[in-house]
């Protein structure tokens, strides 16, 4: 993907090229239907929960064979060949004028695009990933961006980024930043950021901010000499790329702890078996060793936490994770069928109900223990 | 006893209608100031425009409500450019009740009993007392005379308080001024909408109305045609009452039965006559010697013996292109897209012939969500009260309309949706709920006739709707194939610095459809000198019988205008006098070569002049064309003027095809009308 043949990181130029000869490459896949007199259309994998399959080599789920068409037959299709096109002639002109845009400076840019403009922000991020699983490349590579989301990263390590002057800077992650920790750029890649001097056994990435926060003040990433990286919410790419990197290139196993509700199981199931949406990216973005510490729903009951009760909305997600291959296991199916018995749901900050400290003095400690990471 | 009696006979004396009137005033249509109104400027404009028919003049009436210096009280003009009243007869005319000319003829108008336009004088003079005002002038040369007038309620007789002599301008009409109590106001009962209504089924007739602020709106004539005159029949025995047999009897000249039933009733042979007085049983009577009973048994035989139907050519409906052209006049302001006229045959019910005439108006800027808005007319009379139990609204609920593109709960009731639906009842007696002439009351036979024309219609509006979703449908890939698809192939191209590709193979490939589009049309107005040679054909009587392209087509012979005495003949003018040019575009979009017959249904009245190509047939009714074989992707056009159609006549023509299967075509349905 952003290799050679040669597993060789590609240089800018020719990861360049590689983007144009992929939109051309669209362009030229709809020409060729015009030519021949026949409706155009375009194929990508399907991309929803029916349509992704465990990746074994990579031991990530990836989409399957499942195809979906794009034709023009339909006034629907035809306004996405349409809208394809205007977005890949923009990702051409960005990429021959050295420029770069954030999706939803896309989106802006694309009320321009008279009959070819998208109703809402969600339906051009959805392209833009369209493009990727048509290409194989990354939007990286097609000069889109996400808005910075904040996520951020504490604990005994450096890190290395590459300035907007060009020279290197070496951050350390406790040293050098303040209580919101070092913010994770959009840009992880190599060539950007690299790691350094990394002196913790682990990370814990965390759902909230709260319970980021919590950690931090209460010196776990010292006292348990590990990492902590926010995750805020379903973690964004970047995020995902950076807790992949730090357990392939450094060996540090990833644990997530996230609330107690369904919500927060797929936030846990993104980060170690890739989303849905990203399921054709998931084998540079997952980290298939990431580990689930809790909530569980076993939590709610052994530590006797403060609950709410589930909502209908709720049932129906634990219900629908049932049927989604990336929880079958026997693990996953006991503590779901268990939640969706005992009817509720508890946040991570229940545990403040045993004081300040409990979660950094029993309940990590506990569950660490019994997960083997803390001896 | 005795002398109770007589106590009580001296207060009994003798009410005057005009009496009864003024104590009654409901049961004539004066019950609130605001209904009064709007009865004052019915009974004034049915007047006017019965007498223009009478007389063959294109009607041209002047309605003005102006305010008093009295709070609640106007003075209401009406002028119109009618036959005039002669001197003698003014005073009996607008100041006696029950007088007039066609209490006993048994005929399609609009006033019948006489007491119309003087109750009005009548009102104005009890709620004001103010007297009227009546001018009236008969004819060129003749001074106009104008008179003070009221009534003696007591005696109902007519009180003149001067006569004048007066100069007026136009050649003959009539004037009334009367100052009444009255409530002026907007809305669906007001006299805005009753003119308008009223314009809609009198084609012929302009009129101009100026409200009370002084504003004044015009109802423009949508015709140049008089409506015939409508001839006065016998009664049909089957309507007569036993009292009306005993009158007639009585003042018959003729000295035999047989004789008396053949020429005073109408339908009656001498077979039938034979059979009626057999049946009754009455022989050897003179008709003046009637007895009540031999009259009882003769009533009772009209029920027995089989008589024929009473004659309806009597009748005279407004017609389907008329009633068309009332509403697209009168519904500008909200554009329709479709309006289906009906006119059924005639019927009878009671012995009374009638006949039923309805148009469905729909879409424009009608409200979608509201109830359809019922129109309904008897004798060409707006009704605008007591709608829910009129027949005319009866009729309107009986059909199901769900199955015709309206919504409607439970398929019975007043549908809803966005229409305006018309009922009109011709008949020599409409049977109506009540003297002040607001219902029409239920009768089987004429709710039979409503249903059956409604249903015709719907079929029609039903028919539009279905093509108009079809089309819908075909012109989002239109949209596809003439922009988002070019815009592909223009993106591609340019991306890839290469030319851009002939679509025409995807386009028919995407669209897999012949289309034709509406018939769109550009009218010239002509006057019967400057009509083309070819369309010189025109203004000639069917009496001039040539080829099919000579006819008029309605049937109706183009009469010449009775003569009135002291009114000029008005020259006869060609039906309508627009030129229709006609242009039909089709495309075939089929991946295959497509060649089929089209058919155009023309308009009524309309008389083909030329087309390019021409058709194959120039049939009375439509033209046919043989559209040859088309290639893919390519487009024909059609040219055709049609002389003799109003403005607006040929726009969204019915087409039809012959050869080629429907769901191939948009823009026509297959033809099942065979060759005539």
């Amino acid at each position: 993907m952003s290799t050679d043949a040669g597993g060789r990181p590609l240089t800018k130029k020719q990861r360049e090229a590689a983007a144009i000869k992929s939109m051309d490459g669209i362009a030229g896949r709809i020409y060729e239907h015009l030519k021949a007199g026949s409706i155009p259309e375009l194929q990508l994998a399907s991309r929803n929960k029916s349509n992704i399959v465990f990746d074994d080599m990579h031991r990530v789920w990836k989409y399957g064979a499942g195809m979906t068409t794009r034709s023009a037959m339909k006034t629907d299709g035809a306004y996405m060949l349409l809208r394809t096109m205007y977005m890949s002639e923009f990702i051409k002109d960005m990429v021959a004028n050295e420029k770069s845009s954030t999706l939803r400076e896309m989106y802006y840019i694309s009320e321009g695009w008279d009959m070819g403009k998208f109703g809402a922000q969600n339906e051009s991020d959805g392209l833009a990933e369209d493009l990727e699983v048509m290409t194989g490349r990354l939007r990286e590579d097609f000069k889109l961006r996400p808005e910075e989301n904040g996520a951020a990263m504490t604990g005994d390590l450096k890190v290395v980024e590459t300035t907007r002057t060009g020279s290197r800077r070496t951050i350390h992650c406790q040293d050098d930043v303040g209580d919101a920790g070092y913010n994770i750029p959009y840009n992880v890649e190599p060539d950007r950021l690299r790691f350094k001097d990394v002196n913790v056994d682990f990370v814990v990435a965390i759902e909230t901010g709260g319970m980021f926060a919590r950690l931090a003040e209460n010196g776990f990433d010292t006292s348990a000499n590990c990492g902590l990286v926010h995750l805020k919410g379903q973690p964004a790419r970047s995020t995902r790329r950076l807790l992949k990197r730090l357990n392939e290139e450094s060996g540090l196993p990833v644990i997530v702890f996230t609330d107690g509700d369904p919500w927060s199981y797929r936030i846990f199931a993104s980060v170690a078996y890739g989303a849905i949406k990203t399921a054709h990216i998931s084998e540079y973005l997952a980290t298939p060793t990431a580990q689930y510490l809790g909530i569980t729903p076993s939590d709610i009951t052994n530590y006797d936490l403060p609950s709410d009760k589930l909502t209908d909305r709720d049932v129906e997600a634990l219900k629908s994770e049932l049927a989604d291959p990336r929880f079958d296991d026997e693990l996953w199916r006991g503590e779901i069928e268990y939640q969706l018995q005992l009817g509720k749901k508890s946040e991570q900050q229940a545990l403040a109900k045993y004081g300040l400290d409990f979660v950094t003095d029993t309940y990590l400690p506990e569950k660490l223990t019994e997960m083997g990471i803390l001896r | 006893m005795a002398a109770i009696a007589e106590e009580l006979a001296k207060g009994q004396k003798e009410i005057s209608v005009a009496e009864f009137f003024e104590r009654n005033r409901q049961i004539l249509g004066f019950d609130s100031p605001t209904k009064a109104l709007i009865t004052s400027v019915k009974e004034a404009v049915d007047n006017a425009l019965d007498a223009c028919e009478e007389a063959n003049i294109l009607p041209d009436i002047a309605v003005s409500v102006s305010p008093t210096e009295h709070d609640g009280e106007y003075t209401l003009v009406i002028e119109d450019n009618g036959p005039g009243v002669v001197k003698k007869q003014m005073p009996n005319i607008f100041a006696r009740l029950l007088y007039g000319s066609r209490f006993h003829a048994i005929r399609q108008s609009r006033g019948q009993q006489g007491i119309g336009i003087s109750a009005v004088v009548l009102y104005g003079q009890i709620t004001t007392g103010h007297h009227a005002f009546v001018t009236s002038k008969i004819g060129h040369g003749k001074p106009a005379v104008r008179m003070e007038l009221a009534i003696d309620t007591k005696t109902n007789q007519p009180k003149t308080f001067s006569t004048e002599l007066d100069h007026w301008e136009k050649p003959h009409g009539t004037r009334i001024e009367v100052v009444l109590k009255a409530r002026y106001q907007g809305g669906k009962q007001s006299v805005f909408e009753y003119l308008r209504s009223t314009s809609i089924v009198n084609p012929h007739a302009k009129i101009t109305f100026t409200d009370p602020t002084g504003q004044a709106f015009v109802f423009d004539r949508a015709s140049d045609e008089v409506p015939p005159k409508t001839e006065a029949i016998k009664p049909h025995p089957l309507g007569t009452e036993l009292g009306t047999i005993l009158k007639m009897a009585k003042h018959s000249e003729y000295r035999k039965m047989t004789t008396f039933l053949q020429k005073e009733f109408s339908s009656v042979g001498a077979d039938t006559a034979k059979k009626l007085l057999a049946e009754a049983k009455v022989e050897n009577v003179a008709p003046g010697d009637l007895t009540r009973d031999e009259a009882r048994r003769l009533h009772a035989a009209f029920g027995k013996v089989k008589i024929m139907a009473p004659p309806t050519d009597c009748l005279a409906p407004i017609g389907e292109t008329l009633v068309r052209r009332g509403l697209k006049k009168e519904t500008e302001d909200v554009s329709p897209e479709y309006i289906a006229t009906v006119t059924r045959p005639p019927s009878v019910w009671g012995g009374h012939p009638f006949q039923v005439e309805v148009g469905v108006v729909y879409g424009g800027t009608l409200p979608r969500d509201g109830q359809v808005r019922i129109l309904r007319f008897a004798n060409r009379v707006p009704l605008l009260y007591q709608q829910g139990g009129c027949e005319g609204t009866l009729g309107v609920q009986a059909v199901d309309w769900r199955r015709y593109g309206l919504e409607q709960r439970g398929g019975k009731g007043t549908p809803v949706g966005p229409a305006i639906i018309l009922v009109h009842v011709a008949s020599t007696k409409v049977p109506f709920t009540s003297e002040a002439k607001e219902a029409i009351a239920p009768m089987e036979e004429i709710h039979k006739e409503i249903k059956l024309a409604l249903q015709d219609a719907a079929r029609g509006l039903g028919r539009h709707l279905k093509k108009k979703a079809k089309r819908a449908k075909v012109s989002e890939k239109f949209d596809l194939v003439t922009k988002i698809l070019p815009e592909i192939n223009k993106k591609a191209s340019t991306m890839l610095r290469k030319p851009e590709v002939d679509l025409a193979p995807i386009v028919c490939k995407i669209m897999d459809v012949v289309w034709i589009d509406d018939v769109s049309a550009e009218y010239a107005k002509l006057e019967g000198a400057t009509l083309a040679p070819k369309a010189a054909p025109l203004p000639v009587p069917t009496s001039a019988a040539g080829g099919l392209t000579l006819e008029a087509f309605d049937g109706d012979p183009v009469e010449a205008p009775a003569e009135v005495p002291g009114v000029p003949a008005e020259p006869v003018k060609p039906k309508q006098a627009y030129l229709g040019k006609g242009t039909l575009t089709i495309t075939n979009y089929k991946q295959k070569a497509q060649g089929f017959k089209l058919y155009a249904v023309l308009p009524d009245n309309a008389v083909f002049v030329e087309a390019e190509p021409a058709p194959r047939k120039v049939a009375e009714r439509y033209l046919l064309w043989d559209v040859p074989k088309m290639e893919p992707a390519a487009k024909a056009e059609i040219r055709f003027d049609v002389a003799g159609v109003g403005k607006g006549d040929l726009d969204g023509l019915d087409l039809y095809v012959e050869g080629i299967n429907e769901i191939n075509v948009v823009g026509a349905d297959p033809w099942h009308g065979g060759e005539e």
